[in-house]
């Protein structure tokens, strides 16, 4: 079961089995590391996450899918949870284009966690972390 | 919207083809259904390798928010003149019950308002029942700054 299995990765602090636990975070190319803030999502440079052809850019989507992962595993990774978190809405604002190029970076910040909502914002960046690629605010529902 | 001439606009067909080949676009495997200007709809074939539970097989909701994104970019473009870029300002999305494991998720998107610099959009997105939606999104585009300006040979 899932669920025990990244309770089971969590304690371990199995990064790498983390990453690798859902289909999708494997086809996002996505990665965790831990630094002196605390848990780092890592989108790696992908070809196949490119959306936008002209600049290149990451698809807005693919950007999308990074945000919301770092604030799941954030809320896994912060909280006693008996159940993973259900998302309940993403609200992403984009604000520069995410170059396709590069290795794009996203933290998760949980700014209350109720007994019912966590209410998550997540920022991500690439090559510079104070000029955010996008950032988004999430709500999970809990338990 | 200000009248403007379809010699003028991006030309659909050329868009969809651009559109479906763009490389995430292609990995989801987004197929565009119908195309007109305005209104948008698409689908991405159930593939467990975009499972965001493997143990349900629910897919991950980074894929509605690419699917969205796809077609709500594609009704902005619809409707602008060729040659004028289109980047995602913002975009919301409600998740109002999971996506059904093994189903094709279907995506619809409309352009309801288009000003000079911004394109408003609103979607959904369903398993089997266009009134039943798995998601509901609203987004909006900045048309012509930086952004995706793609090639149909229509460009002036």
């Amino acid at each position: 079961m899932l669920f025990k299995k990244i309770m089971g990765l969590k304690k371990a602090g199995d990064l790498k089995g983390l990453s690798k636990a859902i289909p999708y975070t494997s086809f996002l190319n996505l990665s965790y590391e831990i630094d002196d803030t605390g848990l780092l999502t890592v989108m790696r440079q992908s070809d196949s996450n490119i959306g936008n052809i002209t600049i290149p850019a990451v698809h807005g989507g693919a950007v999308g899918g990074l945000l919301e992962q770092a604030g799941i595993m954030q809320v896994i990774w912060e909280c006693e949870i008996s159940k993973f978190p259900k998302i309940i809405n993403i609200s992403v604002d984009y604000l520069r284009p995410c170059l396709g190029k590069e290795d794009t970076f996203a933290r998760a910040t949980l700014i209350k966690q109720g007994r019912s909502v966590s209410n998550v914002r997540v920022t991500a960046w690439q090559s510079d972390p104070v000029k955010p690629v996008a950032a988004a605010h999430v709500h999970f529902l809990m338990g | 919207m200000t009248d403007v001439n379809e010699d003028d606009l991006y030309p659909l067909d050329a868009f969809k083809q651009i559109m479906e080949a763009l490389p995430h676009c292609e990995a989801l495997g987004i197929n565009m259904t119908k195309y007109t200007r305005g209104h948008c709809e698409a689908y991405v074939e159930y593939d467990p390798k975009l499972a965001g539970d493997p143990d349900s097989g629910v897919v991950h909701g980074g894929v509605i928010t690419t699917l969205m994104d796809s077609i709500g970019g594609a009704v902005a473009f619809s409707k602008i003149k060729a040659g004028q870029s289109v980047a995602t300002l913002d975009l919301r999305i409600d998740y109002l019950k999971p996506a059904k494991p093994g189903s094709r998720i279907n995506g619809t998107a409309e352009c309801y308002k288009l000003t000079k610099n911004v394109a408003f959009v609103r979607g959904h997105a369903y398993n089997d029942d266009p009134n039943d939606p798995i998601a509901n999104c609203t987004a909006t585009f900045m048309i012509g700054s930086v952004g995706f300006s793609p090639k149909t040979g229509k460009e002036k």
